[in-house]
């Protein structure tokens, strides 16, 4: 089975997108912000981390860029999620190493098109 | 409703457009047809039925159709028909159109526009190797509606999200706000007509690819078994069909047949004999330049 990282604040994204991946067959590991998300992907590498962009301690850029420098980090598909869902904002999400783009509102039929999209179904 | 106003709409929208409802869609047609019978200030699917029995009624009736159609589309639908098309068929038609450079691809209920742009989203990719090429893309359809909005080529951020890559989404659109548009230079790829399934090809000459996908659902066996013969006779022997994910050509006509190892993809049943002929003095042309 694989694994998804979930990486919001909210733990009702959180919830909403644990549920539609398990449907998909993912095994959900979650996390707060990206620090927490940094320090689950060194204990061991998600096939695939969903990303929010604000968050406290960590937003998801900076994650991104540190999560591509270690060690196995390019592996992950990183799909972000966000509310940021201007042009320059997913230029920089691509530019930095992201896989795919989900702009919020989300639902079922979009996490699953992206997830296809990046191979991961 | 009664069940003779039901049947009468059955009957009129069989012949008008050629969907077949089953016996029991009284709902859908209530739901569907009470706004259009209300935005024409009638108060009923009774008076809405015996609006339509009036001679020259064309706006009402137009608008009955347009209302039952259903319009779902999305980019990279299905995603491999797109695959056979960067892969295969365009590949096969640049050698056997060598001479010509011409290439005429129809997207036959081409809806709001997604499969006619994925196409040309695709040939964009695959450009360097079409320089001088003239390549056509007709998108037809019997709903002036989706016609108008595949023409402007706007969509919302649901439908650009299902489907579509993001890099491709970058690079072939703008935004305004929550809205998507597709680019200028896309958009002049392809172009529109209003055009009713039931009605004769005679005027569209020779297509080398036909995409008529997700719409012989809709209708009976005579009908797709028609429609089918049509499209054969107004397709190159070596052109390629393309249907939906849930549509075949097996058991209904021997003018196609499927393409080995590729589903969903159709060639012209005399394609086997009359290929290598056009094929050949293709090649032979080529090799005398
Ligand atoms: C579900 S959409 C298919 C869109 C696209 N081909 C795809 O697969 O995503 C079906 C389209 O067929 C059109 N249609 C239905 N009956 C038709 C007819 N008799 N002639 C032409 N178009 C028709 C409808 O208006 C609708 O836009």
């Amino acid at each position: 089975m694989k694994t998804c990282l979930v990486v919001d604040d909210s733990s009702v994204i959180r919830k909403v997108a644990r549920r539609i991946l398990e449907d998909l067959s993912f095994t959900i590991l979650e996390a707060e912000d990206g620090q927490q998300a940094l320090e689950k992907c060194q204990e061991t590498m998600p096939d695939a981390i969903l990303l929010d962009w604000n968050m406290p301690v960590m937003d998801g850029l900076e994650f991104l860029a540190q999560l591509r420098k270690l060690d196995g980090g390019d592996t992950p598909k990183v799909v972000f999620c966000t509310t940021e869902n201007d042009v320059g904002h997913i230029a920089r999400a691509i530019r930095a190493g992201a896989n795919e783009y989900i702009m919020k509102p989300f639902d079922r039929e979009i996490v699953e098109a992206k997830f296809q999209e990046v191979g991961l179904l | 409703m009664s069940p003779a106003e039901y049947d009468y709409l059955r009957q009129f929208l069989k012949s008008r457009s050629g969907l077949v409802l089953s016996n029991e869609k009284q709902y859908l047609i209530e739901s569907r047809l009470l706004p259009v019978a209300r935005k024409a200030g009638l108060q009923s699917i009774a008076a809405l039925v015996a609006k339509l029995k009036e001679p020259r009624e064309t706006a009402l009736a137009e608008a009955v159709v347009e209302a039952m159609t259903t319009n779902e589309s999305f980019f990279y639908r299905d995603k491999t028909p797109f695959e056979h098309f960067t892969q295969m068929m365009m590949p096969e038609l640049l050698k056997a159109r060598a001479s010509q450079k011409k290439i005429r691809i129809w997207c036959a209920a081409a809806s709001t526009g997604q499969e006619p742009y994925t196409l040309a989203m695709c040939l964009k990719e695959m450009e360097s190797k079409l320089a001088g090429w003239r390549i056509e893309i007709l998108g037809t359809d019997i709903s002036n509606e989706v016609l108008d909005r595949a023409k402007a080529g706007t969509y919302t951020q649901f439908e650009v999200q299902r489907g579509l890559p993001i890099q491709l989404l970058l690079k072939y659109f703008t935004q305004q706000g929550e809205s998507w548009t597709i680019s200028p230079q896309l958009r002049s790829m392809v172009q529109w007509k209003k055009f009713n399934l039931l009605d004769s090809f005679a005027s569209f000459g020779q297509f080398d690819i036909v995409f008529c996908r997700n719409v012989l659902i809709y209708f009976d066996q005579a009908t797709k078994v028609d429609i089918l013969g049509r499209i054969a006779k107004t397709m190159a022997p070596d052109g390629y069909l393309v249907l939906g994910a849930a549509e075949t050509v097996v058991g209904l006509t021997d003018a196609f047949k499927p393409a080995p190892d590729r589903r969903g993809l159709y060639v012209p049943a005399t394609a086997a004999t009359a290929q290598p002929a056009p094929r050949f003095s293709a090649l032979a042309g080529a090799a005398r330049v």
